[in-house]
């Protein structure tokens, strides 16, 4: 199984397991990783799965669709490798990724 | 404090789950729900579950290894018929569990019709995982759809359906459709856009009931109409489950009384979702919404507060659908506004009417413009220009303090 390391705002770190079709806002909420929201649960329609991708990994994602990129502008913590986690599935490649988690969503 | 038990297997109960173990909590906790599944997602129920899109395995909000791994008890296909807050317990069938912190979170159930003909098979209501499993098994053959109530769910369901090349037909008591939920502009712009998809829609029309041959529905009879149809779906609203509540005594008014920290009148019991009738600060007034950042917000808020925290609960409601392409995102209360502004063309289906209250934003109804959403979100209650806002040459962003 691919795994996925998240590092909380004040630098805990969690290494979980992720299934391979899972978006990365599933393998937190679903192993209780702290600092997403997620809610509504996927839709990308409340930008409340924010996260930081580890700037050596940020290439290895198919870039982010205009509802994204939209959704993403406006939020005060954005930085240029923000994504919205559900978007992202988890994937072979992606195996080892690390993803920084905001200190805030909104 | 050892034991919590929640009723309801939904989207708060789902969240609460989660967040008390987030918090720490180690004891026993017992979730209890009437339906067979673990919690899941209920809006693809009438977006992309209903198309085909999604897989039933992406439903569940956590996978049931999580359930497991967290050491939660769950009791599906169980439906809780007393509770009693004196004794701490809770009865399902012959088996009591006790309690010392209660979460109610059992939602709401649709409104059922009552008129003739309405046991005819082929009428659905829309409400869980199997209902849309028994509307998806009539949708592969059926030529005739007749919505019953011009409510989103309604109209979610008419955009899979017609685009699937059923014939539909919508009808709504009202004068316009979403009347109970948005303003005339929005409710105009979706109607329209229905139209010209091919739905028919009929305001003023009342159903009065159904016709059919051998037990099956074939038509649905308003006033001197009768449309013909051998598949109905009902969506004129749901009641909040607050019989239980009720009848241990907790106060309940359109929803099961809770404070700010989502407490009923008892104590030890906590109440979240679309049950609840909450007040919110931010609003200035009770409520009983009917959406899933409300059930988890809730949901975080009573977790927290039954362990002993100090939570309190406000934040602006929110709201989203999906339609053919078209992602229409809702924030705030658009009917206390004394102003509209409307950025954008509805004509490129791509716009946002803002909501203003003395100058300060208060709502949106944002169309395929997930920006001008957030802008609301962010900026809710602040002043802004109303020429700005409407100027499609200002970016939105330079109204938004930096942090
Ligand atoms: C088709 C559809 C589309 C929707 N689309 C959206 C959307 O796009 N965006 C949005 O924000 N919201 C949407 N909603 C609303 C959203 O799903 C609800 O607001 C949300 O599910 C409320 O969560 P809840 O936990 O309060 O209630 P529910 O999710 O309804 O869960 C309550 C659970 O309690 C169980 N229960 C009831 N009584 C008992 C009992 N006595 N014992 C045990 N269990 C019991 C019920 O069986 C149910 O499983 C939609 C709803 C539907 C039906
Ligand atoms: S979970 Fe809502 S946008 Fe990702």
């Amino acid at each position: 199984m691919p795994s996925v390391k998240f590092i909380e705002h004040n630098g805990t770190e969690h290494v979980v397991d992720g299934t391979n079709g899972d978006s990365l806002m599933m393998i937190a909420t679903s192993n209780l990783v702290p600092g997403i929201d997620a809610d509504c649960g996927g839709e990308c329609s409340c930008a409340t799965c924010h996260v930081l991708v580890d700037a050596s990994w940020v290439d290895k994602l198919a870039p982010a669709t205009e509802t994204e990129e939209s959704m993403l502008d406006l939020n005060p913590d954005r930085e240029s490798n923000s994504r919205l986690s559900c978007q992202i599935p988890m994937s072979d490649e992606l195996d080892g990724i690390v993803i920084n988690l905001p200190e805030f969503q909104y | 404090m050892t034991n919590i038990v929640i009723i309801g297997g939904g989207q708060a109960a789902g969240q609460a789950v989660a967040s008390l173990r987030q918090e720490g909590f180690e004891g026993k906790i017992d979730l209890i729900g009437e339906e067979p599944s673990l919690p899941y997602q209920r809006p693809p129920l009438s977006k992309a579950y209903l198309s085909g899109a999604l897989e039933a395995s992406k439903l569940l909000v956590r996978p049931e290894k999580f359930y497991q791994d967290r050491d939660v008890a769950t009791h599906l296909g169980s439906p809780v018929k007393h509770i009693s807050p004196q004794e701490r317990t809770v009865t399902v069938g012959e088996t009591e569990f006790s309690y010392d912190k209660l979460l109610i979170a059992t939602g709401g159930r649709p409104r059922k019709l009552t008129l003739p003909g309405s046991d005819l098979s082929g009428i659905h209501y829309l409400r869980t995982l199997q209902d849309v499993d028994n509307i998806r098994a009539h949708m592969a053959t059926a030529k005739n759809l007749c919505i019953v109530g011009g409510g989103y769910i309604g109209l979610e369901v008419a955009s899979v359906a017609v685009t699937l090349g059923v014939t539909v037909n919508v009808l709504e008591m009202e004068s316009r459709i979403l009347q109970r939920v948005t303003t005339p502009f929005m409710s105009d712009f979706y109607h329209q856009l229905h139209t010209e998809r091919g739905v028919h829609i009929h305001t003023e029309t009342t159903c009065q009931g159904f016709r059919g041959q051998s037990g099956k529905v074939s038509h649905v009879l308003c006033g001197n109409q009768e449309i013909e149809a051998d598949l109905v779906i009902v969506g004129i609203g749901i009641i909040p489950n607050i019989e239980l509540a009720e009848t241990a005594g907790l106060a309940c008014d359109n929803g099961i009384l809770v404070d700010d920290h989502c407490k009923t009148s008892d104590d030890n019991i906590f109440a979240a979702g679309d049950c609840t009738n909450h007040p919110n600060a931010l609003l200035n007034r009770r409520l009983r919404l009917e959406s899933v950042p409300n059930a988890m917000d809730q949901a975080r808020t009573a977790a927290t507060n039954m362990l002993g925290g100090d939570k309190t609960y406000a934040t602006v409601p929110w709201f989203w659908s999906d339609q053919y392409d078209l992602k229409l995102q809702m924030l705030g209360f658009s009917q206390d506004a004394d102003a509209a502004v409307l950025r954008g063309d509805p004509g490129t289906r791509q716009f946002a009417q803002f909501y203003l209250s003395e100058g300060k934003i208060i709502a949106v109804d944002a169309v395929n413009s997930p920006k001008e959403f957030m802008v609301a979100k962010q900026l809710h209650g602040v002043a802004v220009s109303p020429e700005d806002l409407a100027n499609l040459d200002v970016d939105l962003k330079s109204l938004v303090p930096s942090t």
